[in-house]
């Protein structure tokens, strides 16, 4: 897989003397995790087929501190922090948008306190707002008709209220819509948040993330759509312990969004 | 003589409320052990909050069948409370149906608290069957042995023999009146005694005045006995629901609180300026450093404190839970009940001592254990599904920042995520000068 698409940086940017209209910010599952980078870059490429001029940190990026801080490690946390915001002041950063629900929420909430005011958007957020103002289509493509279940990420849902962008944007691809019995507030875990994804589980008698699989699946789904990388690797975790594998795909939002015209 | 009885009301009902007030100081003192958090901001939105969450019960009726029944025994407390200012004014001044004079304003009143006696009943019925016959999961949770699952029954008991006392009471001075008694006036209706007064058919005119004043004084005396029951009962929500939901945390769920003391100290390291070898000077050299975190009641802030008083033990929180849904020992019911129990040891400790002294225990351990803390998955099921608005996440955090910050007992896998963050900027040990690559691969 080889294929090198246009993602410019701030520091580009700045030694041009320019400011992007919105940085995006890629997030360590985004930028190293083999399944997160898939869903990086079919952002990158809606983020061009809308024209939208964003810019990247880069290597200037470093993690928000999230699992750190639900982990309980607030020093780390507020040293990844003032890190970054120093890093993001100095650019005079104003827009936010992430595909990560968790860097959204750290960004969104965790920052302002601490220097950090930024206007934050999760992806499908920043989408819809595409959508909404002409500049990015979305239409029924590849996926029209298909069964499509949402699965609610809790940092995107519960903890910031964020529950019907990633669904108007499924609308409009004309896919069968479906809600599992425990959706939106109610919305299961997948099991990764509160720096779950770094360890092994207590001892219990059941993984979460088989027992969210099994909510998706009771709605006879073709797809599961996700809005966050971990919750991505969890479903699709879930999905192959139920050797559903062969006839459920997990998609996040914007990649669904980008192969239904393969863009 | 005569005086006996108005005497004998006025020393239960001073006792009964002097009691009350005395162990209501006492939870209010052990509230105040906790640390300050300041909630004196958003004022008009923290009381429309109250008015609907606590006051509307917007939040129970997400599940419809308790929810119905509870608002049933709700509204039923509150209106029947209206007839007993009516028992006291006639218990203090020796007159009886004191407000009798409201004609068919009277007449309504009764005939509406009889009606909702009845339903508060029938209700209070079917949460005992949901309990103790269909035996709702929640009800039945490790936590829930011995007091918690007695406690919850003896409550409705006091409700069921509280109501009938009222309808029974209703019930003997309806036959009263009809006998034309000195003292009886015909006043208010009995849509629901009418049918219970049929049992007294024939009785003597004592006998019905026995009971009818069996009935009355047990009835208040009931309602005595009730308020006191609070503060050894977990059905002290009926109060503090109200300061409860008013001092919720109106932040979006997913934003954990900020420690100060941690961003003194991270400025500090970030200040080229700052001298690295200035010894601390004046106060600072006096105070004691602050602890990070909780290991012990005294450690969280007075709304968490709160939170555990209010706590109702639902199990709503824990029902939603998925780490108890997937057979993990969390329970957040059970972070709540281990904080108060342990804020009730501790202030049972300053009133036998004058000050606590140490009695060798803590919060966590003791009560709750690292097992639990770490098998949340800071999901906020548990906070948004509250009826009355607790957080048991920020407790299941703070007490995390205890065991990482100050103890360095992490799970071993965090502790590798942690140290990469701190090497390599990212929870995976990759290399931050190749976090762009995915751009070209």
């Amino acid at each position: 897989m080889s294929e090198v698409i246009k993602v410019p940086t701030m520091a580009e940017y700045m030694a041009e003397g320019k400011k992007p209209e919105v940085l995006f910010w890629v997030g360590c599952a985004g930028s190293f995790d083999d399944r997160a980078k898939k869903i990086t870059k079919a952002f990158v490429k809606l983020l061009h087929n809308a024209n939208v001029d964003f810019a990247v940190l880069g290597t200037e990026e470093s993690c928000t501190g999230d699992p750190a801080k639900r982990a309980g490690n607030e020093f780390l946390f507020q040293m990844q922090a003032v890190t970054n915001i120093e890093v993001m002041n100095a650019y005079e950063i104003k827009k936010v948008v992430t595909a990560c629900p968790h860097c959204f929420n750290t960004l969104k909430n965790e920052y302002p306190v601490l220097g950090g005011d930024y206007d934050v958007m999760h992806h499908t957020e920043f989408l819809k707002s595409l959508l909404d103002e002409g500049r990015l289509k979305v239409e029924g493509g590849k996926f029209k008709g298909k069964r499509i279940t949402f699965h609610d990420p809790c940092y995107l849902g519960r903890a910031n209220n964020v529950y019907e962008a990633p669904r108007d944007l499924l609308k409009k691809l004309e896919v069968e819509l479906l809600e599992m019995k425990r959706c939106k507030r109610n919305g299961l875990c997948c099991g990764a948040g509160g720096a779950q994804m770094f360890k092994e589980p207590e001892p219990g008698n059941k993984d979460v993330n088989v027992e969210r699989t099994e909510d998706a699946l009771e709605t006879k789904p073709d797809i599961i759509a996700a809005g966050c990388p971990f919750c991505n690797t969890m479903m699709t975790d879930g999905v192959k312990n139920k050797e559903k594998e062969d006839s459920v795909q997990v998609l996040d939002v914007a990649e669904l969004i980008a192969n239904a015209h393969d863009l | 003589m005569q005086y006996i009885p108005n005497i004998l009301f006025v020393i239960a009902l001073i006792a009964g409320i002097g009691y009350f007030v005395k162990n209501i100081r006492k939870v209010i003192r052990n509230i105040r052990l906790g640390k300050d958090v300041d909630r004196s901001d958003n004022k008009k939105e923290r009381l429309k909050n109250m008015a609907m969450v606590a006051l509307g019960q917007s939040k129970m009726v997400r599940r419809p069948i308790a929810g119905f029944l509870h608002i049933i025994v709700y509204i039923g407390f509150l209106i029947i409370n209206i007839e007993v200012l009516e028992i006291i004014i006639d218990g203090i001044f020796s007159t009886h149906r004191i407000f009798a004079f409201l004609g068919g304003v009277y007449d309504f009143l009764i005939g509406s608290f009889e009606i909702l006696a009845l339903l508060v009943f029938v209700g209070v019925v079917v949460f005992w069957i949901r309990r103790n016959v269909i035996k709702l999961k929640r009800f039945w949770n490790p936590e829930m042995k011995g007091w918690p699952k007695n406690d919850g029954n003896f409550i409705l008991y006091f409700e069921m023999v509280l109501m009938t006392l009222f309808l029974v009471m209703n019930a003997a001075d309806l036959q009263l009146q009809n006998l034309g008694a000195e003292h009886y006036i015909k006043a208010g209706a009995y849509p629901v005694s009418q049918f219970i007064s049929p049992l007294f058919e024939g009785f003597s005119e004592t006998t019905l005045f026995i009971i009818e004043r069996t009935a009355w004084w047990l009835h208040i005396l009931g309602i005595l006995v009730f308020l006191n029951y609070l503060y050894f009962s977990k059905h002290l929500h009926i109060i503090l629901a109200f300061p409860n939901t008013y001092y919720e945390n109106l932040n979006p769920k997913g934003q954990l609180d900020n420690l100060e003391a941690v961003t003194k100290e991270v400025m500090l390291m970030m200040d080229p300026n700052a001298d690295p070898f200035a010894a601390p000077t004046g106060d600072e050299a006096e105070a004691e450093p602050e602890k990070f975190g909780a290991s012990d009641v005294t450690d969280l802030n007075w709304v968490q404190l709160l939170n555990a008083y209010t706590c109702t033990e639902c199990g709503r929180c824990t029902s939603e839970c998925p780490a108890n849904q997937t057979g993990k020992i969390l329970s957040p019911r059970k972070i709540m009940m281990d904080t108060r129990d342990r804020l009730k040891e501790v202030g049972d400790n300053i009133d036998k001592n004058g000050s606590f002294v140490d009695d060798g225990k803590q919060l966590l351990n003791d009560y709750i254990s690292a097992e639990e803390l770490w098998a949340c998955t800071s999901c906020n099921a548990c906070v948004e599904t509250c009826p009355v608005g607790i957080s048991p996440l920020s407790i299941i955090v703070d007490m995390r920042r205890y065991l990482v910050m100050e103890q360095s007992a992490a799970p071993s896998d965090l502790n590798n995520m942690m140290s990469n963050i701190e090497n390599n900027g990212a929870p995976w040990p990759f290399n931050q000068m190749d976090r762009l690559n995915w751009s070209n691969e």
